[in-house]
Parts: structure tokens; C-alpha cells; sequence
């Protein structure tokens, strides 16, 4: 006779869990291991050697340096760019009725529902003909259409989110509309808007397809150096290196949203 | 010295509601004047319209003599309290008083001196530095309720600022805000679908019914004296009978008392508290129902011969049991005939004694 519950062994969980550990932990950690190796030679399953040589190596080379600033400046320049076009837009959308609303918001939509190749070619074609290809305007204007999502749909839902009593007391006490949406809304969906803001900093930082399809030769980002490095060298260590490098932009991310997360603003952002 | 005039505005919603019709009402200097009514009698979009949230479809308001019917609400002398205080949960208490001032370009010490002082006038002294979200639901519509005074509004508009509060609280604050509007003598419309809090805080009453006026009063006069039958069921507790009316008598069921109207169907309308009780056995006019006893006096719930429920406020609640007959003997009654009043008076002694002869 025995009343004792048994915790029930949670499968779903664990096949869950060993799933995502198989899928993205190991993946890193075999290459995280490589950036620190100097020798690792079939069939040893550790390396023989650690050690940055390959650090030294990689970060020694002017074409790294050179692509890491670009990756920085695109991505700052992307970003900046998108933000000013698309929260005043983001705003619109949320609060105001106009003709064609709902099927311009849905647009922004469909360009991620078709392959985004196809899509690339063609307007790789358009911007030959405007002399944008191997531009650095080139990628911008690449790289920001693939911004819009993320930063019109998510801001949206925001600024949706925001108490329109608040906005009109504002209006009460002497702020035009325009400080209104400065000083309060702004501020209201700020945490959502900040996340909306990191993911595409973070897309354009990571972006290859249209960086490499519209800027290449001349404009060369990190993650098309690093395909490059994985296509044209035998040595692992080169490609490991500047993929290990391409996380930091992911940590800072990651850790800016668990602040975020933790402090319930992102949930009140959404107005919970 | 501010004036509010409104004349003859309405507001028609896109979607083809009439919230508003053909409104208006003109506010005296450092009156208090609450507009009651159910909900969706379109008092809040009143309102609104003379904060400047909305737009009149027609019609005209103005303010000590200036039009203001078109004026976005940023330049109208207008200060609004909205019944989810509307704090901006950003800004601690400080800021959202500063707020209004920083944009009027007061010098720095001057937003701090008047700041503090509208703190102290609502019982905050010292909550500058409080963040909105910690403060209690009584004490946020306080800083709400400081955020429009702190700027000296010509007009003070509140839109059921209680309604989220409980009772007690709600008593307690609708006191504070009548000593701090009387003080400062501030024109203010106030909104409530409450008749107590339209009762204790106002100096006229506006009892709105589908955008329309019903009755604009004295609270006092609106309760003794409610011009229409929806007042009268609207403010405090009111027994609306629907009988006839023949040969200057007024019948319904077993129930008959003098009214000199005209023959004809009638609503009569009777406040618990003015209408006796007598046990009767043999001509009973209705059977009690339920009594409650509420310390000070009793409410005795009774039924005519039809089954139709009235009240009744007894002084000796112990007196009646449920089942038992009872006599009426209304002392002060109104009839209304197609929603407009054709009688009210007390009962004479003369009349009175006309009524005995009618129960005999
Ligand atoms: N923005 C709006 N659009 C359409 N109809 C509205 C709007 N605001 C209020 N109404 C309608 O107008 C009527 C009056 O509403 P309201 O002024 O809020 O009444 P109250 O404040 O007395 O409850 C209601 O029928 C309501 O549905
Ligand atoms: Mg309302």
C-alpha cells in the first residue's frame, strides 16, 4: 500500500532538452574547441595541441579588421536607418486608419514568406542596372528591406500596447502630438521597441545572402570573410576563429534581453 | 473667474451613434456640476468633447467667451482626470506634475515650489520621489487629480475618477476632492453614473438619458422634485407604479390613492421613505415580502395584489413579519403621464381624508 506520487519522468522535456543541446551546444562547442586549437589530427577525439595561434594568425590579417569595422558601420547604419523610417511608420500603422493599411502592412510580411534568394537575384538585377552592386549603399538598402519586418511588426504591437488616456494627458497638460510621442509613447513601448532594435542589429551584423550577393568583391562583412576562409582555406582554425568572434554581437544580445526580461518592463512593454 | 458655455453640441460617432444631441449647458464660475447618467448616456464623450478629445459633429463651446469648440486639446485652459489615472508609469510622481510645466518653460525652481505644493494639497507631501506603480489606487488618482491642478486649469474635468476604487476610499476622496475644489473655487464638470457621489459633491446635477438632458437641478431638487420618471427611478430609490387614473383617483390592483389629473394611464412615483405602513388585516392592499433592518431604520419589501414589488421605510422594522397585510398610505407622491410631470404634492389633510373615505 502505497500513496507516494511518483513524479512522472518528463520525456517530452529531456528529448526536448538533448535535442536542443545535439542541435545548438555541440555545434559550438566543436567549434569554440577549434578556435583554441593548434593541433587536432583524425582519430584523437581531443585536440593534441591548444593553444591561439590561429588567433594570432587571424587577427594579424588587415582583411579581418577591415571587414569586422564594416560589419560594425553596416550594421550601426542599417540599423539607424531602419529605426527613423520605420517607428514613425510603426506608429501610423498602430494608431491611425488610411486606405491600403492593412494590405501595406502585409507586404512587409511577404517578403519573408517567398525564398529570400529568388527574391535577391532579382533585385540584384534592379541595383545592377542602378549602379549600386559592390556599393556599401548597396547593401544598406539591401539589408534594411530586411529590417522592415522585424521593425514594423513588432513595434506595431507595441505602440499598440500603449494606454491611450496616457497619451491624451499629455495632450491635456500642453505636449503637441509630436512630443507625445517622444516623451510618452515612446518611452512606453521603449523596451519592446529596444528588443525590435537589437534583432535587427543583430540580422544585419549575421547577414551573408545579400551582403555577399550585392556587395561582393568590394563591400566584405565578417560572416562573408568567414565563408570565404571555410570555402577557400583547409585550415578549420581560420573559419572557427571568426565565427567564435561573430558571437560576441549574440551574448551582448542575449544578455541585454535576460536584463530586459528579468526586469518585467518587456512584459509590461507589451502590456502585461 | 472661468465660465463654460455649451450650446445646443452634438456628436455623431462614424459609425452613426448619437452620443451626444443637441446638448447644453452652461457652467457657472466655481461651480461643481456632475453630469449623471447610465452608462452610454454619453456623458464621457461630453466630456471629452470640452477637453478636446473629440470633435463636435455641431454645435458650440466656449470658455470665459472664447470659442474653443475647434482648439486642440494642448492650448485649451482645460485639466482632465481620466478614471484610469493615465499616470505615465515612466516618470516618477515628480515628473509627471513637472511635466505640464517643464512644456509651459517654468524656471526649475519654481516647477519644484508648486510641485510640492499640490502634493501637499492633495495629501501627497513628500511622494515626489515615488515611482506611479507603487502607489496605492487611492493615491494615484490623488497625483492624477494634482497633475491637472498643478497647471491652474480654467476648467477641471473628471471622468468617474472613483469609479476603480472601493467604496470606502471612494467616500473619502469625493469628500477631498469637493474641499479642494470649493478652496481653490475651480469650475469643474464632473462624471459619475452614481447618484450618491452626483448627490454629495454637486451644485447642480445634470441627469443625462441617451445624450439628452432629462433634468438640470439642485441635487435637493432633483431628488424631491424629479421632472421625468427616469429621473426619478435613476436617483435615489424610487417605487414607479403603473396604473390608471379615474375620476381623480389612482388605482393599481388593490392599491387606490387621490391624484387630480385627467383620466388616463399613469406612472406614480413615491420615495420609500414617504410612503407608511399599516398592518391590515381585512383591506389590505399588499403583503410583505421581505424586511431588513438596518440599525437606524427598516425597508420592508411588499407586493400588491399583483405582485408588483415596492419598497417602504419603516422606523419599526420589528412590527411587520413577512406574509402579514398591509395598508399604504403614501404621503408625498408625483404621477407622470408620456414621461412629462402632471402631479406632485404631498398629501393634504385634506386629501387625506378623502383617502379614508376611498378605503372604506
Ligand atoms: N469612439 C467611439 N466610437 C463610436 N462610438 C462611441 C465612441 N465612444 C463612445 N461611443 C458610443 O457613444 C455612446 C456614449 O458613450 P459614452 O459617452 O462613453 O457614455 P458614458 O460615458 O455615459 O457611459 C455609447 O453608445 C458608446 O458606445
Ligand atoms: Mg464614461
Amino acid at each position: 500500500m502505497s500513496t507516494l506520487v511518483r513524479r512522472r519522468t518528463d520525456w517530452t522535456g529531456i528529448t526536448f532538452a538533448v535535442v536542443l543541446t545535439l542541435v545548438i551546444v555541440l555545434p559550438l562547442l566543436v567549434v569554440g574547441t577549434w578556435a583554441f586549437t593548434n593541433v587536432w589530427r583524425y582519430p584523437s577525439l581531443i585536440p593534441q595541441e591548444f593553444g591561439l595561434r590561429f588567433w594570432n594568425q587571424t587577427l594579424a590579417r588587415a582583411d579581418v579588421w577591415s571587414s569586422i569595422s564594416m560589419s560594425l558601420t553596416l550594421a550601426v547604419t542599417v540599423t539607424v536607418l531602419s529605426a527613423v523610417i520605420c517607428l514613425p511608420a510603426a506608429y501610423a500603422f498602430a494608431r491611425m486608419e488610411f486606405p491600403g493599411r492593412s494590405i501595406l502592412f502585409f507586404s512587409f510580411l511577404a517578403g519573408h514568406a517567398f525564398p529570400k534568394f529568388g527574391l535577391l537575384v532579382a533585385i540584384a538585377g534592379i541595383f545592377l542596372q542602378l549602379n549600386l552592386i559592390g556599393t556599401f549603399w548597396g547593401v544598406v538598402l539591401i539589408q534594411l528591406v530586411g529590417t522592415l519586418l522585424f521593425m514594423i511588426w513588432i513595434p506595431v504591437a507595441a505602440f499598440q500596447a500603449v494606454d491611450r488616456r496616457m497619451e491624451e494627458a499629455a495632450r491635456d497638460v500642453g505636449a503637441t502630438p509630436m512630443r507625445v510621442f517622444w516623451s510618452i509613447t515612446l518611452p512606453q513601448a521603449g523596451p519592446t521597441i529596444a528588443a525590435a532594435i537589437l534583432l535587427s542589429f543583430v540580422g544585419t551584423f549575421y547577414e551573408t545572402e545579400g551582403a555577399w550577393l550585392i556587395g561582393a568583391p568590394q563591400v566584405r562583412t565578417l560572416p562573408v570573410l568567414m565563408i570565404s576562409f571555410i570555402n577557400n582555406q583547409p585550415v578549420i582554425q581560420y573559419g572557427a576563429v571568426l565565427s567564435v568572434l561573430l558571437w560576441v554581437p549574440s551574448f551582448i544580445a542575449l544578455m541585454f534581453a535576460r536584463k530586459v526580461v528579468n526586469s518585467g518592463s518587456f512584459a509590461r512593454g507589451f502590456g502585461g | 473667474m472661468s465660465v463654460l458655455n455649451i450650446k445646443d453640441v452634438s456628436k455623431i460617432f462614424p459609425g452613426g451613434t448619437r452620443a451626444v444631441d443637441t446638448f447644453s449647458l452652461d457652467v457657472a464660475d466655481g461651480e461643481l456640476v456632475c453630469l449623471l447618467g447610465p452608462s452610454g448616456s454619453g456623458k464621457s464623450t461630453l466630456l471629452r468633447m470640452v477637453g478636446g478629445f473629440e470633435t463636435p459633429t455641431s454645435g458650440q463651446m466656449t470658455i470665459d467667451g472664447d470659442d474653443i469648440t475647434h482648439v486642440p486639446p494642448e492650448r485649451r485652459p482645460t485639466g482632465m482626470v481620466f478614471q484610469s489615472h493615465a499616470l505615465w508609469t515612466h516618470m516618477n510622481v515628480f515628473k509627471n506634475l513637472a511635466f505640464g510645466l517643464k512644456l509651459r518653460k517654468v524656471a526649475p525652481a519654481e516647477i519644484k515650489r508648486r510641485v510640492e505644493a499640490v502634493l501637499e494639497l492633495v495629501g501627497l507631501g513628500g511622494y515626489g520621489t515615488r515611482a506611479v506603480t507603487q502607489l496605492s489606487g487611492g493615491q494615484q488618482q490623488r497625483v492624477a487629480l494634482a497633475r491637472s491642478l498643478v497647471l491652474e486649469p480654467k476648467i477641471l474635468l473628471l471622468d468617474e475618477p472613483f469609479a476603480s476604487l472601493d467604496q470606502h476610499l471612494r467616500e473619502r476622496l469625493r469628500e477631498e476632492v469637493r474641499d479642494i475644489q470649493q478652496r481653490l473655487k475651480i469650475t469643474t464638470l464632473f462624471v459619475t453614473h452614481g447618484q450618491d457621489e452626483a448627490l454629495s459633491m454637486a451644485d447642480r446635477i445634470v441627469v443625462m438619458r441617451d445624450g439628452k438632458t432629462e433634468q438640470i437641478d439642485r441635487p435637493d431638487i432633483v431628488y424631491r422634485e424629479p421632472r421625468t420618471p427616469f429621473v426619478a427611478g435613476f436617483i435615489g430609490t424610487m417605487n414607479l407604479i403603473e396604473g390608471t387614473v379615474a375620476n381623480g383617483v389612482f388605482s393599481k390592483a388593490g392599491y387606490s390613492t387621490p391624484v387630480p389629473v385627467a383620466d388616463g394611464p399613469a406612472t406614480q412615483a413615491i420615495r420609500p421613505e414617504a410612503l407608511e405602513l399599516t398592518l391590515a388585516t381585512d383591506n389590505a392592499q399588499g403583503k410583505v415580502h421581505r424586511v431588513t433592518d438596518f440599525g437606524t431604520h427598516g425597508l420592508v419589501d411588499l407586493e400588491l395584489l399583483d405582485s408588483t414589488r415596492i419598497k417602504a421605510m419603516v422606523s419599526h422594522p420589528g412590527l411587520f413579519q413577512p406574509g402579514q397585510g398591509v395598508a399604504l398610505a403614501p404621503k408625498a407622491i408625483a404621477a407622470y403621464r408620456d414621461d412629462i410631470l402632471i402631479h406632485r404634492g404631498a398629501l393634504t389633510p385634506e386629501i387625506a381624508a378623502r383617502r379614508e373615505t376611498i378605503d372604506a
